[in-house]
């Protein structure tokens, strides 16, 4: 027989004193390594181990985000989540359970058969014990590793899973606390930073002097190489240094990136790396109508409500960090290889952060409070970003455009399908590929080069996320053209490069349907095999009185999109009734989802929502503006995003389907939102406008046009 | 430097004043945390604050400007004994994701309610306009301001 397949979290960290352990107060305490940013994470973990171990939700704690304490499970990141570290937290706790029965049974000489267990404590043949977990839990050696060996509870028996439990976080965050800016230290310093304006630039001159003199208070300014930063008790006196430093500043070597070069539409023709994945090139087809699609997006922010904040301490030679990022055990890494000190002295901590939608400023802003505290040992150094400073230097989603051009049959059924996507690299995590933190490159750490790499196929690609379509589309090709230099920092943001390919796949959809005369949504179920998804779609139309959609060019449309995330993780079909005048105003949004078994359905319907809602704001408003050093639109005026005016009624619904594996959500209506929008756009105006965000501009020139 | 009094959720405090906005007086010297830094310029309401009863922003607002008015927070809503219904609506309908711009909008909504204790779905999008948020918690947020109208009256 085989040994069971440890879940990947698991194998990984196969220790069960890495995930588990039995307190003295009576609580168990389970550790992960995934954090909480702002989507219910760890009241999801919870209520997994809770359900596992038989005990009331209280007495089941998480340790998230620790290097001392809990696995490495890498990033927080790809809706894995629910998928890796809920699926090694069940099988953990499944064990410790079992182990415990029999540690227990051994005690009373009887058969772990005979025992059952009510909130921690043994039942015998149904009759109270005297003993408990916590009782038998230091008599079990727990530095083994785990199994997985234990089948866990079957579905149909959850009292816990399956129940809207209400986040654990929030009662702190609506009270005045519960966030790392909120952590204060004593004798803490604050901190802020004047950052090197784009990679190349070289510090000329600091007039030290005359930044004292507009702090007008005690400050230590701190530089080294490129990096510059104030430290003072009084955190006022160090915003006014970092605001008035930027005129007392000289720096050459600075980027002058021309107006419009950072433009989605000038991405083709620049060097790039050529992957090729799918079929084989096609022969061309002699027979067919041939269509073609060209959707583009620029390069867009994740713009966190909150700016960046660290606290870090070196002292007795060791580097306590406590940071927002999305994993603690890679930041560990990335401080020890920029800061040049070993691994083990850093402690590096989780604490909540502003939302959390990829790669942000967070590490950055450890980086920089960890080479500061190098320099001033035994405090507590605090730093904070600037609200300029998060939007203009933050890794930035890429700028794309995805070409598509299909060949339909006689009956209007494509046979042929192929992709064309341009897009920078979408992950430049510090470590992968040599890249260096922001707070390292003004150091003087220079990136080794090589070829920008997107995330393989096996971890759901990047910039092709998506690109391959749910549907039957006969030979499918897709040619990725990884842009070698992207105008300004790029990494992970929210869903990679699913939402221009989405829009993209599902503009498509709605061209074949009208060139095979077909309604859009029965053209889309012609073309899906799978129930599950043909469930979401049929739902979607539904919800939204699909059969009494108008005709198209009235100024009023409707539109809908299938996907399913990564094609592997939760599905989802949106519909989106807009009304176009000047401007496009959203009406109504109609979302659908098939997530497997739900561990918090109103978590996940509060994921679904904000995820139109964002998958919205990026296909309607947003556009990171670069110009000159870098990225210009550095704040909520020249960077707008979707406001409660502009918010329409959201209808999301969770198909149940308690007996499949749980799928993860927090990505998987922001493609399909955008694409039902672009699509509505098009019913509304006679006219695609393909070009996002879907400005007032766009729109204006789409109907001078016609 | 000066000495500037205020009334903090109801209690006197003085602040030694370097003349700094009403956000750092607050945040650092009368450990109210509550009230967040978002843009520093008006523009995303995380640090929304009530002047004697009126809605301000803390990032802006000189301290000085305070001085022997009433300053209200999020922390001085709810007793030891008792949430408050605002609180309780928001957490009802748990509307929030990252929450952290929920501070302002708590504030805003007292700010409402105590003008207009049964405001409709376009006026309570109006009293929120100003406000951000980035995860997309807007109709949950719409709902707990009506079901704290609903638990107020």
């Amino acid at each position: 027989m085989s040994e069971p397949k440890l879940p990947p979290s698991l194998a990984a960290n196969p220790l069960l004193s890495r995930w588990i352990a039995f307190l003295p107060d009576k609580t168990a305490r389970i550790a992960s390594g995934k954090v909480e940013i702002g989507q219910g994470i760890v009241t999801a973990l919870r209520q997994i181990a809770a359900e596992e171990l038989d005990l009331d939700l209280q007495k089941v704690t998480l340790a998230s985000g620790d290097t001392e304490i809990g696995p490495d499970e890498n990033y927080t990141t790809s809706s894995l989540s629910i998928m890796a570290s809920g699926a090694a937290i069940r099988a953990i706790a499944s064990e410790a359970r079992s182990l415990l029965m029999e540690r227990a049974a051994l005690r009373l000489n009887c058969s772990p058969e005979d025992l059952k267990v009510s909130n921690g404590a043994f039942l015998q043949n149904g009759e109270a014990t005297d003993i408990d977990y916590w009782d038998v839990a230091s008599e079990i050696d727990w530095q083994r590793n785990a199994t997985a060996s234990k089948a866990p509870k079957a579905s149909n028996t959850y009292k816990i899973v399956g129940k809207n439990i209400p986040r654990d976080d929030l009662p702190k965050k609506v009270n005045g606390g519960g966030f790392i800016h909120d952590r204060s230290e004593t004798g803490m310093l604050h901190a802020r930073m004047l950052r090197q304006p784009s990679p190349s630039a070289q510090l000329s001159f600091l007039d030290q002097d005359a930044i004292k003199r507009a702090a007008a208070g005690e400050i230590q300014i701190i530089q080294k190489r490129n990096f510059i930063a104030f430290v003072a008790e009084e955190e006022w006196l160090v915003e006014k240094a970092a605001r008035a430093a930027s005129n007392h500043v000289t720096w050459t070597g600075t980027s002058n990136i021309p107006r419009g070069a950072a433009d989605a539409r000038k991405l083709p023709g620049k060097a790039a790396v050529e992957h090729f994945y799918g079929d084989p090139e096609p022969i061309s087809p002699t027979i067919g109508k041939s269509l073609r699609v060209s959707v583009t997006r620029p390069y867009v922010a994740h713009a966190s409500i909150g700016p960046s904040v660290a606290l870090a301490r070196w002292k007795d030679s060791k580097l306590d960090i406590w940071s927002h990022g999305q994993g603690m055990h890679p930041l560990r890494r990335n401080l020890a290889l920029a800061l040049n000190i070993d691994e083990a002295s850093i402690h590096a901590r989780h604490s909540d952060g502003p939302g959390c939608y990829g790669h942000n400023g967070a590490d950055d802003a450890a980086l920089d409070a960890a080479i500061i505290a190098l320099e001033i040992p035994n405090t507590w150094i605090r730093m904070q970003w600037q609200r300029e400073e998060e939007f203009a230097f933050e890794p930035v989603g890429p700028a794309m455009q995805v070409d598509i051009e299909a060949v339909l049959d006689a009956n209007g059924n494509p046979i042929d399908w192929k992709t064309d996507i341009w897009s920078p690299v979408h992950v430049q995590r510090p470590g992968a590929a040599g890249v260096v933190m922001l707070g390292a490159q003004s150091l003087g750490a220079v990136a080794p080069g090589g070829d920008p790499a997107d995330p393989p196929p096996e971890r759901g690609y990047g910039g092709p996320r998506n690109a391959f379509p749910a549907y039957k589309v006969g030979q499918t090709h897709i040619h990725h053209h990884l842009i070698r230099e992207p105008a300004v920092r790029t990494s992970a943001l929210r869903g990679l490069g699913a939402l221009p390919n989405v829009c993209a796949i599902e503009r498509m959809m709605d061209l074949a349907a009208l060139e095979a005369g077909k309604d859009p949504v029965e053209y889309r179920l012609s073309l899906l095999n799978d129930d599950r998804a043909r469930s979401v779609l049929q739902r979607t139309s539904e919800l939204c009185d699909w059969s009494k959609r108008g005709t198209s060019g009235t100024g009023k449309g409707l539109g809908i999109a299938y996907s399913r995330y990564k094609n592997i993780a939760a599905m989802a079909g949106v519909a989106v009734a807009v009304t176009v005048e000047e401007e496009i105003r959203l009406e109504q949004i109609w979302a659908v989802a098939d997530a497997g078994l739900a561990i918090n359905p109103d978590g996940i319907l509060n994921q679904l929502e904000g995820g139109c809602v964002q998958g919205a704001s990026w296909a309607l408003k947003e556009e990171v503006k670069i110009e000159g050093a870098g990225i210009i639109s550095t704040d909520w005026d020249s960077y707008p995003i979707l406001r409660f005016s502009e918010i329409p009624e959201i209808n999301v619904e969770l198909i149940s389907r308690p007996d499949d594996v749980s799928l993860g959500v927090g990505e998987c209506t922001v493609g399909p939102t955008a694409a039902a929008i672009m699509n509505a756009v098009a019913h509304a105006l006679g006219e695609p406008i393909l070009d996002m965000p879907l400005t007032r501009e766009r729109v204006m020139a789409s109907i001078l046009k016609n | 430097m000066e000495k500037i009094s205020f009334t903090l959720n109801g209690k006197e405090v003085e602040v030694t004043e370097p003349d700094r906005p009403l956000i750092y007086a607050l945040r650092n010297d009368c450990n109210v945390k509550s009230v967040r830094y978002g843009c520093g310029l008006e523009q995303c309401g995380c640090c929304v604050v009530l002047i004697n009863g009126s809605k301000q922003y803390a990032c802006t607002l000189p301290t000085h400007a305070v001085a022997n008015k009433s300053v209200e927070t999020v922390e001085g809503l709810s007793t030891s004994e008792e949430i408050h219904p605002i609180q309780q609506a928001f957490l009802d309908e748990q509307a929030g994701q990252c929450g952290y711009c929920l501070s302002g909008m708590i504030m805003a909504t007292k700010g409402l309610l105590a003008r207009n204790s049964k405001p409709t779905r376009a006026e309570i999008v109006d009293a929120l306009d100003n406000h951000l948020c980035r995860c997309g918690a807007h109709s949950r947020i719409i709902r707990a301001v009506q079901r704290a109208s609903d638990l107020m009256s």
